[in-house]
């Protein structure tokens, strides 16, 4: 009765803050069973650097996989075999490109189904699994029931904070060779090139976010120079990608980029769902909105009402005169 | 070259989604639908492949009689053949759906190069109907695709994972999810418009089956609505926002 967690490596070889959320999440699931569990971790490549974190999350035994880059179909088909030779109860994922992909592969070998983007799950005395997962990319929560044996789960990472175990384990690790089937290695990442310098979106403190309100694809002057002054970067909304105002790469939302800083400004944004899905890690939002009965109103922490081109020019020289 | 699109119909949310009484759905009384934003881009996709190297796009949707309008919205942008899977309104689970799928695409009478999907329904958000359907139907499969050319040995499929690009070979046929960016869809023409509006929309009535995955019920996350605290009214609120960042460490 194990509950086995796939571990994404950071680029040093440590465990990625993702999968710590999932081992955290892991974890739970296995003290909920009437019959509490282990909790196991599948590593491709070397499991030396991420022993001392899967050693304080709790995991008493890796499995260290001997496969060379990306390949997802024989990951899942790792996963499937150590499920099989643990019987494993749940096999868990973080809910990342990879993550997702890796555990529909799983879902697809297996023909079991498969619960993305899970917040929680527990199993019950009849050994079903209740769980509450993520719909509209977290705008709405489902309560659903699985009823399936290994339970396969991925985990919606930006709603589950990473937690150590109250007691690290000793962290035995084995080496485990898959039993690849055909096609297995066809698709593989063969390339992993840099992306270019400078402070992402994803991971940046501070994010000048630009909507509809900018007016057009010149106005973005104002939130680049204020987003310089404050170390961030400048992000956008759906309709100003749409529009073609900004490259998508900007997008804050669903269907763009999920962001996580200590400051969202969010300027002339109205707060479509769509874009509050992108921004629900943010630990503060601003709002600057000329109509004061603007949805993201609601969902701000703060509020200026009124004109980004007044607000901004006047933002931007009030914190330089402090500076200087 | 010859392309099936999958597409689904889904409520087009605004500022806030409201659930049902009975919390089954969400209340779609005061919002009309759209497809789901990735599969737009799947079907752009089709179209500018096909404008390029021949062929055509076949745009398929298993959902309700009125998904049929969405699949006349993909005909405008420039699919020519679009194939309704009617259900009865109810939800279908990833597993069921890609029976449904394979069942229409997989027949020998139906032999498409490529199978493009969204990475992701806007709804449910499974991220899993595209593999499902590349194994029954022994295809290979790359998902979260920005960026997509033709090559002499197949396809060149390109996405972002942290912070850096990766790069997938894969020979045809093949089954790729694809994600918003990886174009700019465009504007359905008049002539499309007009054309979609003709078309004929063939129909089939596949089966519901239950897959081990069960709804109970849809609910809004707690904590949503707050109201933010008004630091003021336009340029005057400036010392308060300073003050706030201040506070906050952003301009230490």
């Amino acid at each position: 009765m194990t509950v086995l967690c796939l571990i994404e490596q950071a680029g040093d070889g440590g465990v990625a803050d993702v999968s710590l959320r999932a081992l955290t999440f892991a974890r739970n699931l296995a003290a909920s069973a009437p019959e509490p569990s282990g909790i196991a971790a599948v590593v491709f490549g070397d499991a030396a650097a991420a022993v001392p974190a899967l050693s304080e999350y709790g995991v008493t035994d890796a499995y260290a996989v001997e496969l060379t880059g990306y390949v997802p179909q024989a990951w899942a088909r790792a996963l499937a075999g150590l499920a099989a030779g643990l019987s494993a109860t749940a096999v868990v994922a973080a809910g990342t490109d990879h993550g997702s992909e890796v555990m529909a592969h799983l879902g697809a070998f297996t023909g079991l189904p498969m619960a993305a983007n899970c917040v929680s799950a527990g199993r019950n005395n009849e050994g079903t699994f209740e769980l509450v997962r993520h719909r509209w990319a977290g705008s709405l929560l489902e309560d659903a029931v699985l009823d399936a044996s290994p339970a396969l789960l991925t985990v919606a990472v930006d709603a589950v904070p990473a937690v150590p175990a109250g007691e690290p384990a000793a962290t035995v690790v084995h080496a485990f060779r898959p039993e690849l089937g055909d096609g297995d290695l066809l698709v593989r990442a063969t390339e992993s090139a840099e992306r270019s310098a400078g402070v992402s979106l994803a991971t940046a403190r501070v994010v000048v976010g630009g909507g509809r309100g900018v007016g057009g694809p010149d106005g973005f002057g104002v939130l680049e120079e204020l987003a310089g002054l404050l170390g961030g970067v400048v992000g956008v909304s759906r309709v100003v990608t749409s529009e073609g105002w900004r490259p998508h790469k900007q997008q804050v939302g669903q269907t763009g980029t999920r962001i996580s800083p200590e400051l969202y400004l969010a300027c002339g944004i109205s707060g479509a769902i769509q874009h509050m899905a992108g921004c629900l890690s943010a630990k503060h939002i601003v709002a600057v909105n000329t109509d004061p009965d603007a949805p993201i109103i609601s969902r701000a922490d703060y509020a200026v009402i009124g004109d980004l081109n007044q607000v901004l020019p006047a933002l931007i020289e009030a914190i330089r005169a402090r500076s200087s | 070259m010859e392309i099936a699109v999958c597409v689904k119909r889904v409520p087009m949310v605004g500022g806030k989604i409201v659930v049902t009484a009975d919390g089954q759905d969400v209340d779609t009384r005061m919002s009309g639908f759209t497809v789901s934003p990735h599969e737009e881009c799947a079907v752009e996709e089709a179209v500018r492949l096909v404008e390029r190297q021949g062929g055509s796009v076949t745009v398929l949707t298993l959902g309700p009689p009125a998904a049929a309008d969405q699949l006349r919205d993909m005909l405008a942008l420039g699919a020519s053949r679009a194939v309704l899977l009617e259900t009865d309104g109810r939800e279908w689970g990833a597993i069921a759906t890609a029976e449904a799928i394979v069942a229409e695409v997989g027949g020998p009478d139906r032999p498409y190069d490529l199978l493009l999907f969204g990475n992701e329904a806007a709804d449910t958000g499974d991220y899993q109907v595209a593999v499902r359907v590349a194994h029954a139907l022994g295809l290979p499969c790359v998902t979260g695709i920005k960026n997509l050319e033709v090559t002499d040995a197949g396809v060149r499929a390109k996405r972002e994972y942290r912070g850096t690009e990766e790069v997938f070979d894969i020979p045809l046929p093949a089954v790729v999810s694809v994600k918003e960016g990886i174009n700019l869809p465009r504007y359905p023409s008049l002539p499309g418009r007009l054309r979609a509006k003709r078309a004929t929309i063939e129909t089939h009535e596949p089966q519901w089956r239950s897959d081990g995955l069960t709804k109970e019920r849809l609910r809004v996350p707690a904590g949503e609505s707050k109201r933010a605290e008004v630091l003021g009214t336009g340029a005057d609120a400036v010392p308060a926002l300073v003050a706030l960042l201040d506070e906050l460490g952003i301009l230490s």
